[in-house]
């Protein structure tokens, strides 16, 4: 069974590698992404996840599937908080089992990469100075331009 | 001489500077356009590659495909060019630009048919010079030496080399098809000229509008409904960063309708649920 899962409070990792387990497998590889505390040079107080809940299952399980029939695995399954996290807390596990140790790596591998890629879900920045930002979206303002003419379409005005 | 076998490299290594985001994950009806270059390119060669940077061999944009990595840094497209013929020194490469949203398999077919084995490549005139077209052409095994020697020499354009070298130049079957999209404002374009037509009457319908994020917050809410003449995602964007001063641009965002990821120009219907996600950063 894969599973995305969307978590409110801590997550465990002894009971997610518990319900993983299983004894077609010979082996298990997980990950912790933890909330480490700096980012791109600035001290880093704690972090908020939003997400848009039923896309990132849904986006989330199809990107377990993916991995699943790419490498060969038996289980995977990915969890991801939600809401305020301090330094130290994990943001995200993800653990994959396999009948042998390579695909299980290559496998772990590729989710995290995927999930941190299109999964719609957010990250806030608090610092330590104060200040606050959503991570990669600070800097994708509208450029301010002069007023210039519409491109036309189909006679349709374009943003 | 035989014609050597033929294969394909999709260029995806450059840096997009100007569209200040990755190309090759710009989308034209929902489909990313790296996707669309392999589904156009795939059946008219015997294997097809990506083109792309050391550091971009685990982006998983581009490891669901068969990935050449450059051999030097900052040679530009001829990068990729040298490092397909180093890995297969006897096979003739088609060479393509991901970034060719008018193309269509009939340009790329007569380039084939056309194709001379006896010169070293062979190649379409610019509509607008008439200079040689580098990133939708076919590069000869015997090109490779040259082509090395012209690197060495410092040079970094594939269009003089070809431009300079016995180079087969065929016209366009189709004027626009080698078009390029390197701005925000000319991907917004070529979107719209590409997405389905949207011409039917404006009718006032209701909409669901949630928002995340960044989104959320210049939006002063999560969710709302609106009645509006939107007929499209990109139409009622632009209504909403005029009503609402959503300040992100477009080309950073990806469209979700009715909880599953949609397309700028798909058309929109009464009770829809429309969201604009603004970059993700999960992990």
């Amino acid at each position: 069974m894969n599973r995305f899962s969307l978590h409110h409070t801590a997550l465990e990792p002894q009971q997610l590698i518990a319900a993983l387990r299983r004894p077609d497998c010979g082996g298990y590889v997980t990950f912790e992404g933890t909330v480490r505390n700096h980012n791109e040079g600035r001290a880093v107080r704690r972090l908020e996840y939003e997400a848009f809940a039923p896309l990132a299952v849904r986006e989330g399980e199809r990107i377990l599937a993916d991995a699943c029939a790419r490498f060969g695995l038996e289980r995977a399954h990915c969890a991801h908080r939600v809401g305020a996290l301090d330094i130290g807390a994990i943001a995200v596990w993800v653990g994959v089992g396999a009948v042998h140790r390579g695909e299980a790596f290559e496998a772990c591998r590729y989710i995290i990469d995927h999930v941190k890629h299109s999964v719609p879900i957010w990250k806030k920045e608090y610092y330590e100075d104060g200040d606050s930002g959503w991570v990669n979206c600070e800097h994708c303002a509208e450029a301010p331009e002069p007023q210039r003419p519409a491109v036309a379409h189909r006679g349709q005005g374009l943003i | 001489m035989s014609a050597a076998e033929l294969y394909g490299l999709v260029l995806a290594g450059g840096r997009s500077k100007r569209m200040q985001r990755d190309k090759a994950a710009l989308s034209y009806a929902g489909k990313p356009q790296l996707a669309r270059a392999l589904e156009l390119i795939t059946p008219l060669v015997s294997r097809a590659f990506v083109s792309v940077r050391p550091d971009q061999l685990h982006d998983p944009q581009r490891t669901g495909y068969a990935l050449i990595a450059d051999l030097r840094p900052d040679l530009g497209p001829l990068a990729g060019i040298e490092a397909a013929q180093a890995a297969y020194p006897d096979r003739a490469w088609l060479v393509l630009a991901c970034d060719l949203p008018f193309l269509q398999p009939a340009t790329l077919r007569q380039l084939i048919a056309r194709r001379d084995v006896n010169r070293l490549a062979t190649a379409y005139r610019s509509q607008f010079d008439g200079q040689p077209e580098p990133l939708c052409a076919i590069y000869e095994p015997a090109s490779r030496e040259p082509l090395r020697r012209w690197i060495d020499q410092d040079q970094r354009c594939p269009r003089a080399w070809l431009a300079a070298a016995d180079t087969l130049l065929l016209d366009l079957p189709e004027p626009r098809a080698l078009d390029n999209v390197n701005t925000a404002e000319e991907y917004l374009a070529a979107s719209a000229a590409l997405g389905p037509d949207t011409a039917a009457p404006a009718v006032p319908r209701q909409l669901n509008i949630r928002y995340f994020a960044l989104l959320r917050e210049q939006a002063g809410r999560g969710a709302e409904a609106l009645r509006t003449e939107a007929r499209t995602p990109q139409e009622l964007y632009a209504q909403l960063q005029r009503e609402r001063g959503l300040k992100l641009a477009p080309q950073f965002l990806r469209v979700a309708v009715n909880d599953e990821f949609g397309d700028w120009q798909q058309p929109l219907r009464d009770g829809d649920t429309v969201a604009f996600l603004p970059p993700v950063a999960g992990g």
